[in-house]
């Protein structure tokens, strides 16, 4: 497998505003983050609001150049947005946000707006692009009639089939996918879901699935990274990490999905909110909601460690075949 | 009244809805809806966007514009609701029902501290002033979970986080000590963690007041957790009925089927979702039968002849399809 996007200890931070007399402190959006996204294969990024996920994914796409660290794209670092290579790496790499009608222009046709990529990166004549276009609508199951259509005349779902299509115009390697379905009700929701992932084998295509929904996420995902205030806490294999989670967030995480005929069921409830960015907690900053924490975790920030079966953990608590809940 | 020495069994209604229908500028969204809730029971309503599940909920404690019209009867205790006097309706609500939304900061009043807007309800609801209201606020705060409740009576919304707001929320609905509580979407705006604090507190509330709980959300796992009674709503209807067990264990009404199959799962093997096909009917323009008619794979022509009743399926289960065995 080859790594198409490989983030080596990736932060963000965004410098807090200057007063006169104080400066507030620097948010460390995204902090030290290391991870990879192989050819064809879909990563999972799943944690709260304001847990640095999106922001990961700007970064990813290059959209924000990171304060510390080096992301790469295809073997060769990520140029500076706005540069020529950058606008060149964008035919390759598209986003797709939870807002349709948002991402869409509402003046334009649709038939236009999966057209415009094409437009841009100037692939094909007018008849080549015509016919790319409709072969893009029948792979995103969107009828030839809604082509002329404005986007005010479609249904949530469909106008998402359309940002996917024109997403897809380029011919991209890597999709970075926010939120992609959470807008959209669940009859809608598994439509799009099946969608994505026949799309995905069919054309090989990389994905960067970003989600508060677990259940979505391991629908779609091979691997999974599991973020806290900016940091990766647990990462490897969506089939290890979300059916036997060890870190105690992503224990609670997966604990709090709520799943109907699943009743009586052990429920980690955490108390308090998820801390504020600006005002990060000392050495593990998810130990004041931690069930578990001991005195350590309050004072040296635990670094992601490799466990025997393959998945990372940031954890002083997580040990090989030790667990957390005894 | 039951007559004397019948036991109490059939429990009298709290609340009985019968035939209850809304048009907007003559577009039906309700088109008959017959709901009854039991003192102190948790009853759950699902369906997708546009299913009528709040605007019931609207209509019947007089919420809805103007320009709707409302037909059928609503009864609480023996009182009608349905064209009730503005001041009866005024003690009905915050008072015997009380209701909270999804968005709770856009429920409160942001130009008002927390603890007044509470102050307010308990003056409305329960004649209290000054500093027995005061106390009384106090004591509601920290029922529902809120940390330093003195110290956030004097907060204002913006305040505080979305999780907090929500229990600022519940606060106020518990202040006029309500026999109903309407939660409409409670926890969608939420993050997960939070999301499982508040259905805990929604759980607790209900059963240390004994009061009924209606609980309004898309979410299938969110009304499995709480309700021991489950309405599923399709195009403005209600499509079926029952115990949460047989609603989730042995769902009848093929959409109900298909809304849990298009649900991905946290537990065993990965498999491909089944979508339903199509969207949501056009109010305008509704299918001549069953509204579901033309996205089920089990409709036939006899579907189209009318729209089906609700027809017992086994003990308080019932569904509304001519698929079921009478």
């Amino acid at each position: 497998m080859t790594a198409l996007l490989r983030l080596d200890a990736v932060a963000k931070i965004y410098p807090g505003q200057r007063g006169l007399f104080h400066k507030s402190p620097d948010v460390r959006a995204v902090d030290g983050v290391s991870l990879v996204v192989e050819a064809g294969r879909t990563l999972g990024v799943v944690g709260e609001s304001g847990c640095g996920k999106s922001t990961l994914g700007r970064l990813a796409l290059g959209l924000e150049r990171p304060s510390e660290g080096r992301v790469e794209f295809d073997g060769a670092a990520m140029p500076p947005p706005g540069s020529d290579a950058w606008r060149r790496l964008r035919a390759r790499m598209q986003l797709v946000f939870q807002d349709p009608l948002g991402a869409l222009d509402r003046r334009l046709t649709i038939a236009r707006q999966i057209e415009e990529p094409l437009v841009i990166h100037g692939i094909g004549d007018a008849a080549a692009r015509r016919a790319r276009v409709a072969q893009l609508l029948i792979d995103v199951g969107l009828g030839e009639n809604l082509a002329a259509r404005h986007p005010h005349a479609l249904s949530g779902g469909q106008r998402q089939r359309a940002v996917l299509a024109r997403a897809l115009a380029t011919d991209p390697a890597l999709l970075v996918c926010d939120e992609p379905v959470s807008a959209l009700d669940v009859s809608i929701q598994a439509q799009v879901v099946n969608m994505l992932i026949d799309l995905q084998k069919a054309r090989g295509i990389a994905m960067m699935f970003i989600s508060h929904d677990l259940k979505v996420v391991r629908q779609v995902s091979d691997t999974v990274a599991v973020m806290y205030l900016g940091r990766i806490v647990e990462q490897g294999e969506a089939d290890q990490v979300l059916a036997a989670p060890q870190h105690p967030y992503t224990r609670a995480l997966v604990s709090a999905v709520p799943t109907p005929g699943r009743t009586a069921r052990e429920r980690i409830v955490l108390v308090g909110d998820p801390p504020n960015p600006a005002a990060r907690p000392s050495g593990c900053a998810f130990h004041p909601r931690c069930p578990v924490a001991i005195a350590a975790c309050a004072v040296e920030t635990p670094i992601l460690r490799a466990m025997p079966d393959g998945r990372s953990v940031a954890c002083h608590l997580a040990q090989p075949n030790m667990d957390l809940a005894a | 009244m039951p007559a004397f020495g019948v036991q109490s069994s059939v429990m009298e209604n709290l609340i009985s809805i019968r035939g209850l229908t809304v048009a907007f500028d003559g577009v039906p969204a309700l088109r008959g809806i017959d709901l009854d809730v039991q003192p102190g029971e948790a009853v759950g309503l699902v369906g997708e966007s546009g299913c009528g599940k709040s605007v019931t909920w609207l209509a019947a404690l007089g919420l809805l514009p103007g320009h709707a019209a409302v037909g059928g009867s609503v009864r609480l205790g023996g009182q009608e609701l349905l064209g009730a006097p503005a001041q009866t309706l005024d003690k009905v609500r915050g008072g015997r029902v009380a209701m909270i939304f999804q968005d709770p900061a856009s429920a409160l009043n942001p130009v008002i501290r927390v603890g007044r807007q509470v102050e307010e309800a308990l003056r409305l609801h329960r004649g209290l002033t000054g500093a027995a209201a005061r106390a009384e606020a106090r004591r509601l705060f920290e029922q529902v979970g809120i940390p330093d409740p003195a110290g956030r009576l004097n907060s204002f919304a913006h305040e505080m986080s979305g999780g907090q707001n929500q229990r600022v929320m519940i606060a106020m609905a518990l202040a006029g000590r309500p026999d109903l509580l309407i939660a409409d979407e409670p926890t969608t705006a939420l993050d997960a963690t939070i999301q499982a604090q508040i259905l805990d507190l929604l759980r607790r509330v209900q059963q240390d007041h004994g009061m009924a709980l209606v609980l309004i959300s898309h979410d299938l796992g969110v009304v499995a957790d709480l309700c021991s009674k489950v309405g599923v709503m399709y195009a403005g209807r209600m499509i079926e009925d029952g115990s949460a067990d047989q609603i989730f264990q042995s769902p009848s009404h093929p959409y109900t089927r298909g809304l849990l199959a298009a649900l991905p799962e946290m537990i065993g093997p990965r498999r491909r979702l089944e979508a339903i096909q199509g969207a949501v009917p056009n109010p305008a323009d509704m299918p001549p039968g069953c509204a579901f008619a033309p996205r089920c794979t089990q409709a036939g022509s006899d579907c189209d002849a009318g729209t089906p009743n609700l027809r017992r399926v086994a003990g308080g289960h019932r569904a509304a399809c001519l698929r079921i065995a009478a």
